[in-house]
């Protein structure tokens, strides 16, 4: 199976501090996959050079089956090629409802003019109403997503990120804030989630990552220290000195 | 399980969608009925009519400048650039026009018929002699057809406007910073038009624009009713125009730039594009404001486009309250009668014994004033008054009941 993502030694550095330091990592079309790393290990970081936001001094971020690199590309491109990101704050628009947040994420042309000249199709209704369900948010379609709570504003965003259809969903700190049902509805759709596709989900959080029972990838300080599955990745040295053994 | 209500997310025809769009026909409609039913009795005059024209037509600067603003987040303090252009664009057509009919008629007496050449000359020596030109300069190359002169009012303005925008936009220059490049660039504007040798007749601008060539038997009362049709015709098909522009998802996008463009921008959608094509929209729209304005006002000149002008736009458009049309054109509309109320010397002066305050002075520190108090205490502004009807009361308590939902004192959609 070729990979989804190959992060090539990739690194940055912001006023001379490395923020990430040569970091490869390589995902695949589908499963989980969990990053961990104490904080300033260059996890948000690792996030903003793959979906445009930074730019890496080096490095490639090569995409898909035809390995096309992704560095320099604007944000709104790597997204339509199939990258979606949640934010660790949820950050849905307040201001409208949540039945125009799924829409406004929906799979659809994004040509300016194009949305400018939309219908909104019975197909997209049918989308979002599904979504809307997935994420349990179906009674609440028409109040203002500035309602809602914190843990629903979370799904509403994870269910953006499902309206357009990625084949890899980054993730950050999903189950920041949330109390334990909220945590186990939001594991539930990430791993619905990611039976079809890539998700990647960046997390702070030990217990939550045991939860999602998953590949471990544990970053130190813009680079890779350990991999592998949960108890494999705690029980190494390097890792129990720089993140558990605090 | 529960079901969605079976409005949600289906296309709606505009009016349907939003009921201001009726409301603020009708209104319209019954003004300029209203008006032209008195001015035909003479119980207004001419002038009065004119106001009321060139008023409807600030309305329509005023909601292109909310939509531009109010819904997708962009301050331009350089809208009224575009009505001026619009304005200079008409009027070059009309002065070419009224001083050719003029010169023929005073050359049709002499013993050889003039020759086209002549007439242009003696044309260019009437309108340009004021700059100590006679000649038209090339800027005035279209002057003749009413037809190129049109479609230079949208035109100019929408390559202007588009060519600022995408240099703006795709740098990422936002907030304050763009507001500052577009006062630059009006200022730069009007600093060029203010030069004799930019070929627009420097300070003393185009005047005689109330008269209409071919319409010299109608009369001003009868030109300023037409005028004012044609200025209500224009604000009601704009009101449309931007009622579908911020309907269903363009408008959900366009507000969802205004809100958090970097997060538009994760979703796939090119929120530049986006923006430029709302900002060279919303600039055309004004341009023929401006193109409606000026034959009502009769004359236009560089300090029309001065900076100050757009920072006005913008305190109607705030006044008013920004995010919802009809709030724009009702403040648009009160403001600037207020203010030709105030500075006309319409207001009575108020003694103080010590002090005599005379509001054509002091109008503008009301305004500020005002301004002031409706940013701090009133942000919805005059539209705001509209929720205190029964049916539409804004909520009271918290928006949701957990942690993350809205308080109360922040939700204000």
């Amino acid at each position: 199976m070729t990979a989804l993502l190959h992060v090539d030694s990739i690194s940055v550095s912001f006023d001379g501090f490395r923020a990430i330091n040569d970091l490869s990592l390589t995902v695949e079309p589908t499963g989980l996959r969990a990053i961990i790393g104490p904080n300033g290990a260059g996890k948000t970081t690792f996030m903003d050079i793959v979906t445009g936001k930074t730019r890496p001094d080096s490095g490639r971020v090569l995409w898909g089956e035809k390995a096309q690199d992704l560095v320099g590309l604007s944000e709104s491109r790597i997204a339509r090629l199939g990258l979606g990101r949640k934010f660790q704050r949820p950050t849905v628009f307040e201001a409208q409802t949540v039945a125009e947040n799924l829409d406004l994420a929906l799979r659809n042309p994004r040509q300016p003019l194009r949305v400018l000249f939309a219908r909104r199709t019975a197909d997209d209704r049918a989308r979002a109403l599904a979504i809307a369900e997935e994420i349990g948010l179906l009674p609440h379609l028409h109040r203002r997503a500035g309602e809602l709570s914190h843990g629903q504003k979370q799904w509403l965003e994870i269910g953006m990120l499902l309206a357009q259809d990625p084949r890899l969903l980054l993730v950050d700190e999903p189950a920041a804030g949330m109390t334990v049902p909220e945590r186990e509805h939001t594991t539930d759709l990430l791993r619905r989630a990611a039976e079809t596709r890539a998700v990647v989900v960046v997390e702070h959080d030990m217990e939550f990552v045991r939860r999602l029972d998953c590949r471990v990838t544990v970053l130190h300080e813009g680079r890779v220290l350990a991999e592998g599955s949960l108890d494999h990745v705690t029980s190494n040295p390097d890792v129990i000195d720089v993140y558990l053994g605090r | 399980m529960t079901t969605a209500p079976s409005s949600t997310l289906r296309p709606r025809f505009v009016i349907a969608g939003n009921s201001s769009v009726l409301w603020a026909l009708l209104v319209l409609a019954l003004v300029t009925v209203g008006a032209t039913v008195l001015a035909e009795a003479g119980m207004i005059s001419t002038s009065f009519v004119k106001t009321l024209g060139k008023t409807l037509c600030l309305c329509l600067a005023a909601i292109a400048m909310d939509v531009v603003w109010g819904y997708c987040g962009i301050l331009s303090l350089g809208h009224m650039a575009f009505f001026g252009i619009g304005g200079y664009a008409i009027g070059q057509w009309l002065m070419t026009a009224r001083t050719t009919d003029i010169v023929t008629q005073n050359l049709a007496g002499q013993p050889l018929p003039p020759t086209p050449r002549e007439i242009e000359q003696a044309v260019a020596s009437q309108i340009f002699g004021v700059v100590g030109a006679d000649d038209f300069p090339w800027i005035w190359a279209f002057s003749h057809s009413l037809a190129l002169q049109l479609l230079m009012v949208v035109l100019v303005p929408g390559v202007l406007a588009g060519l600022f925008g995408w240099l703006a936009f795709r740098s990422r220059v936002t907030g304050v910073y763009l507001s500052i490049l577009t006062q630059g660039m009006t200022l730069a504007l009007s600093l060029w038009l203010f030069q004799n040798d930019s070929g627009l007749r420097g300070n003393n601008g185009l005047s005689g624009l109330q008269n209409i060539p071919g319409l010299d038997q109608w009369g001003q009362d009868r030109i300023s009713l037409l005028f004012l049709w044609a200025s209500a015709g224009a604000l009601g098909a704009g009101y449309v125009l931007f009622a579908w522009l911020t309907s269903g998802r363009r408008g959900s996008a366009i507000r969802a730039i205004r809100d958090d463009e970097a997060r538009l921008r994760f979703l796939g959608h090119g929120v530049e594009g986006l923006k430029l094509l709302v900002f060279t929209l919303t600039a055309v729209v004004t341009a023929i404001a401006g193109a409606l304005y000026y034959p009502q006002a009769g004359i236009i000149n560089p300090g029309e486009v001065a900076p100050l002008a757009s920072i006005y736009l913008a305190v109607w458009v705030a006044i008013g309250g920004r995010g919802r049309l009809y709030g724009a054109a009702l403040g648009a509309a009160l403001v600037s009668l207020l203010s030709s109320w105030f500075t006309g010397g319409g207001a009575p002066d108020i003694p103080l014994g010590f002090y005599t305050i005379q509001w054509t002075d002091w109008w503008t520190v009301l305004l500020g004033l005002t301004f002031v108090a409706v940013t701090l205490w009133a942000p919805k502004g005059l539209g705001g008054l509209f929720d205190l009807v029964p049916s539409r009361k804004p909520r009271q308590g918290d928006w949701g009941p957990d942690d993350g939902a809205w308080r109360r004192e922040e939700g204000q959609p």
